[in-house]
């Protein structure tokens, strides 16, 4: 098994780059990504045609009839090496939303078995869900679907062998401290604890994927009768509102 | 004047492609586009046109086209029996069609992605950057008997053009660089992956190609120790079942499968249009070998409207030769008047 020291700098791909923090998910490890991301963004190097960042690395792809990118490497790693990233403060432009979700009934079919995993009552987990305030680690699988964490140690829970066969779009999941907005319908090894009328892919918008990398997440609970009128009112925000941090 | 394309009977994989979207990474967006890109620059440079501009993308077989108004078309990837008004046409080649006219398309005589390209592109309203259908995001739809769809202006005239293309469209030796998890596999499996015969497995699709072969299942020590991580087109996976699947450009995002290597973006056409059955082995060469193949397949695409040349026609071909009427010629796509 390869060993690693972080933070380091591999290729991804002929033309990527990737910039890692930790061998695991990792707060720190994920606040560094965003930050290191920023950076190499606010450098503005012709060669550098996108960035993004994973859980724990920030990812750079270059385009190699422009610059080097092993020139593009050891500039990565001089950045590196200008500061501690773990330390590092959070980019600004970031957003916090406030996200409605019913936590029982049909929309929260497994709620009750998360908490048990966790070591919670049911009504523990339903506070703890709706006190917890998350960011959005990272966005893929799908369109602008959203892994965001952490939650407290207790979280820590597997995901199950057994496949749940679909989840609808909007359905909150949970896994290993993070929670899941899911895009659209999916097969998942993720527990349904909740439901939100909140779209995170909106093909035909202007802001086809509202929420970003870096966002931070509360949700506000709400009674499934409650959610169905915020679903008729609002069927692609799901009743979300949205502030700029600073 | 307003041109229109109708589909009077759609094949099974019927999409329009272009370059796709790049650069959306982080909103967990695939590149998508066309899944042979060479493709896209063929058509491009036999209608002496811009490369962005969209074509249909036609899986396996086309289907039946007609026009509202005479229009240039170019025929490029995987080479398919197509017709109009019953004689045959030539492959990667442009051509003519009146609204009179029938083109039919049937299945690929090797390869999987043909593509239909008219003068002045699809003009499909782009949607987040292009105008590709990106079915596993849900972004465009399969096309379906009946639908129609506008066609952009055509500034060109010329038709009656061929370009000689090299086979892309069997497999073939697929030129790889390491991953972030290629150290992960041992000294014994990275030899046996570049020694073993692959076929192309018939599940495939915009997303990816599996590999089937002989031997073993390749196997990293501490599957469940990778984290999951960013994606690229070319990562090939080594899925639960230890086969390699080659991912294409409709991936996701973000994987947490094992990467035994990647394969480097010029050789992905030969990926997608790989049909199943197709041998495939792999080669590690190193990354200076890898920029330099891509510098060359940049120069090679730029020379392709120098390698456009008339098409030659063997009037013994020509059934109906004395219907011809070659005074407007068979190079000019326009009606009179338009």
């Amino acid at each position: 098994m390869q060993s690693l020291d972080y933070p380091c700098v591999r290729p991804l791909g002929l033309t990527g780059l990737l910039v890692t923090f930790a061998g695991k998910m990792d707060e720190s490890a994920n606040r560094a990504a965003l930050a290191f991301r920023a950076a190499v963004d606010a450098n503005g190097w012709v060669e550098v045609v996108e960035t993004s960042t994973s859980l724990t690395s920030a990812f750079i792809r270059i385009d190699p009839l422009v610059g080097d990118p092993d020139a593009v490497t050891e500039r990565l790693e001089s950045l590196l090496a200008t500061r501690d990233w773990l330390a590092a403060d959070l980019p600004l432009g970031r957003r916090l939303w406030h996200i409605p979700v019913v936590l029982d009934g049909d929309g929260a079919p497994q709620l009750e078995e998360a908490a048990k995993a966790a070591g919670v009552t049911p009504d523990q987990a339903r506070e703890e869900i709706s006190a917890a305030r998350i960011r959005v680690l990272t966005i893929g699988f799908a369109p602008g679907q959203p892994y965001m964490g952490e939650l407290p140690e207790h979280w820590n829970i597997p995901r199950q062998t057994k496949l749940n066969p679909r989840v609808p779009g909007g359905a909150l999941v949970v896994a290993i401290r993070q929670l899941i907005i899911f895009s659209g319908p999916t097969p998942t090894g993720w527990r349904h604890i909740g439901q939100t009328a909140f779209r995170c892919f909106r093909p035909e918008s202007d802001d086809p994927t509202p929420l970003a990398i870096g966002d931070e997440v509360t949700f506000r609970r709400v009674s499934p009768s409650e959610l169905d009128q915020i679903a008729a009112d609002d069927p692609e925000g799901g009743g979300a509102s949205v502030e700029a941090l600073t | 004047m307003n041109r229109t394309l109708i589909i009077l009977r759609a094949g099974p994989g019927l999409t329009v492609q272009d370059h796709g979207r790049s650069g959306l990474l982080d909103r967990g967006l695939s590149v998508g586009g066309a899944a042979d890109q060479r493709a896209l620059a063929e058509g491009a440079a036999l209608l002496g046109q811009g490369a962005q501009l969209a074509a249909l993308e036609m899986a396996g077989m086309g289907g039946e086209f007609a026009v509202t108004a005479s229009s240039r078309i170019a025929l490029t990837g995987a080479p398919m029996r197509a017709t109009l008004d019953g004689e045959p046409l030539v492959w990667n080649a442009s051509h003519a069609i009146a609204p009179s006219q029938r083109l039919s398309i049937g299945p690929a005589t090797s390869g999987v992605y043909g593509y239909l390209h008219f003068g002045g592109g699809i003009d499909l309203p782009p949607q987040m950057g292009a105008r590709s259908a990106h079915l596993t995001a849900g972004i465009g739809a399969l096309l379906a008997d009946g639908d129609r769809l506008a066609l952009g202006e055509d500034t060109g005239t010329l038709t009656g053009l061929i370009l000689p293309v090299e086979d892309r469209f069997s497999g073939g030796s697929l030129r790889v660089v390491p991953s972030i998890q290629t150290e992960n596999f041992s000294k014994a499996d990275h030899q046996r992956f570049a020694q073993t015969e692959f076929t192309r497995d018939p599940r495939g699709n915009r997303m990816g190609v599996r590999l089937a072969f002989e031997g073993a299942p390749f196997q990293v020590e501490d599957q469940l120790g990778i984290v999951s991580e960013i994606i690229v087109p070319g990562d090939i996976q080594i899925t639960g079942d230890g086969a390699p699947f080659i991912l294409l450009g409709e991936c996701q995002t973000i994987g947490g499968y094992p990467r035994i290597a990647t394969v480097i973006p010029t050789d992905l056409p030969r990926v997608a249009q790989a049909a199943p059955g197709a041998a495939f082995s792999f080669e590690f060469i190193t990354r200076a070998e890898g920029f330099a193949a891509i510098k060359a397949d940049a120069e090679a695409r730029a020379a392709l409207s120098s390698r456009v040349a008339p098409l030659v026609r063997d009037p013994r071909d020509i059934s109906d030769l004395l219907s011809y009427d070659f005074i407007s010629g068979v190079t000019d796509g326009k009606a009179e008047g338009e």
